[in-house]
């Protein structure tokens, strides 16, 4: 197993946490990982991506031309990044946030109302954690308990109360995917 | 019968008591300064205090660029050798992994005033327990007696050939004035060692300083001493210490300017 | 080893320095690399060492040449712009003689530039870099793991051979996060006594240290310069590193490291897919540079690539080691752009049609 992940959107939308709570989550699990992030001009507000690489084997590169799959949180992300998707890949796109949906035929693609979902249960910032549940339902890299541990590594401790809300969220973004 | 340098004749020079003696502190060498400069008699009264003190086997001292870079061949302590402006930095690197050694900088007006403004400022503003030493002389000696930060209104150099212009080269900066106001300053003096009483007041408040570091009260002891430079003034000796009287005291006026809180 | 922790390259690079027994840090914010200042800040002083804030980068590297001249292992952190300051501040220590660790995570330039990943400070990182003729010992780490290592071997080696020692990184990988394992490392056990040198006081009333970079003598400082000369040498012999990835082969040979060595690494993977006999030497110490070795490979591959996040600058030692008898080309991205792996395996195909293979 070798998958090559962009994730990517505005600041604040939790781009890079979702992503690095995956690395953490694949570490967990012994797999070989790498995160890289790459920041807009401002730290919110601005586009964020980060590449996430979860492997058995040694990551040769974190620097890749193209994606296993793509997960987008705004339109500028999805222009950028249908194009970068390999043939027979996955792109799932946050679809609130997105005006004119991807056309590839070659992909397999997959549209979230996340931050809808997210406002239902009570905590927008879930948003990312719903996208990631669609996301490992797809593709099962990790486990959910995997996925937590990473996420307390990830979440401040001042902020761990909120870990049981975005469990459900997990848990709810794999279901919307079925 | 001997002759004393002096000539004072005397009929046995070993039976006589010594009066003065050269601190084993010092090299026992000629120094490099030119004849009558204030360098040697502020070395002299640096080692002096080391000495009396006792202190030597603690004490790291830096001299950066200027008159005084070879200040390690005359003062007989361990010694870094600073890049010009640096003294300060290279002062606060020794005293923070060895917070427990006596650590002073010995700089002149260009490395302390001009270049290295921002470490001096830096350094106080921290509170660094060191010792700085501020040798004032007005002129850049070493290159050859180029303006230097705290030349005087209308002073000739070789880079103010028609004198000092405040208009053109701004003012003779008074940095111990900025200094003083500063928090982490703990003890801040102006001296002189143009005469026997001035000597001996500049010997007191250098041991002050390196006493407060002892004791370490916190904050920075700043010594500045209004100095001389014959042979950049192009004066002799004895018309440069005058000068100091007559022009440079009434610009740089003696004493201190900032004392640590009584009871402190 | 320790148990496996996911980290930025910044971070790895800050624990195995404190790990590694470092007393002072001196330093000065500037991004990409304030992480590993702010990692220090937390840290540091509570685990043995001193933390200090400069107001400088030239502040911070006379800091650490104070500091040096203690005997204490010292280190400094900065990117491009504030290395550039630090130059003079490092020959100076070149010249004395005195040990620290040095890490540059490299970003665009010239001038202000970018704070995106770069390797366009290859010349001033292995030439000297300030002034006078001087070398540092410098390390390229491709890994958040070699970021950790090589701090304990930078360490190792600066106090070996009394020479500043530099991890040059960039970027990307001070950023990025990989899973790092730190070694067991007692710094105990790996100390060199300074005490012959040091200016600590004139304990027991012991012969005065100083140190100085000053000779105003000629002939004393061209002796100075012949002794340096005569260390760099003896680090060529005995300290050159580097990685060879499938060059036995190979009859194309990609140069390339750090960064662009993953990048490579990847187009390896996807030429070699294509049928493509393609090798990588990665120089590991950018000086000392790994001339012979890539010598003795290029009797055997029938063309050289190499590939740098810069115009064109270890490029030149390349062709300075394999002469003009094989094709050295160049593929670079500047001002923060990284080489894709798709864009290096296109050079490969190009390169491979002009030397018919």
């Amino acid at each position: 197993m070798n998958e090559e992940l962009i994730v990517a959107g505005f600041g604040g939308q939790g781009v890079l946490s979702m992503g690095m709570t995956l690395a953490y989550a694949g570490m967990v699990e012994d797999k070989y990982v790498a995160w890289i992030p790459s920041y807009g001009p401002e730290m919110r507000g601005g586009t964020a991506n980060c590449t996430v690489i979860v492997s058995d084997t040694n990551v040769s590169s974190p620097i890749i031309s193209s994606y296993d799959t793509a997960i987008v949180l705004n339109q500028p992300s999805l222009e950028k990044f249908e194009p970068k998707v390999k043939p027979g890949g996955i792109l799932i796109y946050e679809s609130n946030n997105v005006l004119n949906p991807p056309t590839r035929k070659d992909i397999d693609i997959y549209a979230i109302p996340a931050a809808i979902e997210a406002a239902k249960l009570g905590n927008k910032k879930t948003m990312n954690m719903i996208i990631l549940g669609a996301f490992l339902a797809k593709r099962p890299l990790v486990s959910v308990k995997s996925i937590m541990e990473g996420l307390s590594k990830v979440l401040p401790e001042r902020n761990h109360h909120l870990l049981p809300v975005n469990k459900k969220a997990l848990k709810h973004g794999m279901e919307l995917i079925k | 019968m001997e002759t004393t340098r002096e000539g004072i004749v005397c009929n046995n020079l070993d039976q006589m008591d010594v009066v003065f003696d050269r601190t084993e502190v010092l090299h026992d060498t000629p120094t490099s300064y030119c004849p009558g400069c204030s360098h040697s008699v502020v070395h002299r009264l640096i080692m002096e205090v080391i000495d009396e003190l006792g202190i030597l086997e603690n004490t790291i001292g830096v001299a950066p660029v200027g008159c005084s870079v070879f200040a390690y061949h005359f003062m007989n302590v361990d010694m870094q050798q600073a890049a010009h402006g640096r003294a300060t930095a290279v002062a606060t690197g020794i005293k923070r992994v060895l917070p427990d050694k006596i650590v002073f900088s010995y700089q002149g007006d260009g490395d302390l005033a001009a270049i290295g403004t921002a470490e001096t400022i830096h350094t106080i503003n921290r509170g660094e327990n060191i010792v700085m030493i501020f040798i004032n002389n007005g002129i850049y000696g070493m290159t050859g007696g180029q303006m230097a930060p705290t030349t005087l209104e209308g002073d000739v150099t070789s880079t103010t050939p028609h004198g000092r212009d405040v208009h053109i080269q701004g003012h003779a900066i008074k940095i111990t004035e900025m200094i003083a106001i500063m928090d982490g300053a703990y003890y801040v003096t102006r001296q002189a060692v143009n005469s026997a009483k001035t000597v001996r007041k500049c010997k007191k408040a250098i041991k002050q300083a390196f006493q407060y570091q002892i004791d370490g009260k916190g904050g920075t002891s700043y010594v500045e001493v209004v100095s001389n430079c014959p042979s950049g003034w192009k004066m002799t000796p004895i018309e440069a210490n005058k000068k100091i009287d007559e022009e440079v005291l009434g610009y740089y006026p003696l004493g201190d300017l900032k004392t640590p809180p009584k009871g402190a | 080893m320790g148990k496996k922790l996911l980290m930025k390259g910044n971070e790895a690079l800050a624990e195995a320095a404190i790990r590694a027994g470092v007393k002072g840090y001196f330093g000065y914010p500037i991004t990409p690399q304030s992480e590993l200042l702010e990692y220090m800040a937390t840290n540091l002083d509570s685990r043995g060492g001193v933390f200090v804030q400069a107001e400088s980068e030239v502040a911070a590297i006379n800091m650490v040449y104070g500091a040096s001249g203690t005997g204490v292992r010292v280190m400094t952190s900065t990117s491009s712009p504030g290395f550039s300051l630090m130059q003079e501040g490092i020959s100076y220590m070149a010249c004395a003689e005195l040990p620290c660790l040095l890490v540059n995570v490299v970003r665009g330039g010239p001038g202000l530039g970018t704070i995106q990943p770069s390797q366009g400070d290859y010349f001033q990182a292995v030439k000297g870099g300030g002034h006078g003729d001087y070398k540092l010992i410098v390390l390229a780490p491709n890994s958040v793991q070699e970021m950790a290592d090589f701090v304990y071997l930078g360490f190792d080696l600066t106090d070996k051979y009394r020479n500043p020692v530099l991890i040059l990184t960039d970027g990307a990988l001070g950023q990025m996060m990989e899973s790092v394992e730190f070694p067991e490392y007692n710094p105990e056990e790996h100390l060199v006594d300074h005490s012959s040198w040091t200016t600590v006081g004139r304990e027991n009333g012991r012969e005065q240290h100083y140190i100085t970079s000053l000779h105003l003598l000629s002939e004393k400082m061209e002796e100075i310069n012949i002794h340096l000369q005569d260390k760099y040498k003896t680090i060529q012999k005995n300290e050159t590193r580097f990685e060879s990835i499938m060059t036995e082969d190979a009859d194309i040979l990609i140069v390339a490291f750090g960064l662009s060595s993953r990048s490579s690494q990847k187009a390896l993977e996807l030429a070699r897919e294509q049928g493509l006999k393609v090798g990588i030497l990665r120089p590991i110490t950018l000086f000392p540079f790994p001339s012979d070795e890539l010598k003795r490979l290029a009797n055997s591959v029938k063309g050289i690539l190499v590939v740098e996040m810069n115009a064109g600058q270890m490029v030149e030692d390349v062709r300075l080691s394999v002469g003009s008898n094989i094709p050295v080309d160049f593929y670079g991205r500047m001002g923060g752009m990284i080489p894709q792996p798709d864009e290096i395996v296109q050079k490969i195909k190009d390169l491979s049609k002009q030397v018919k293979i």
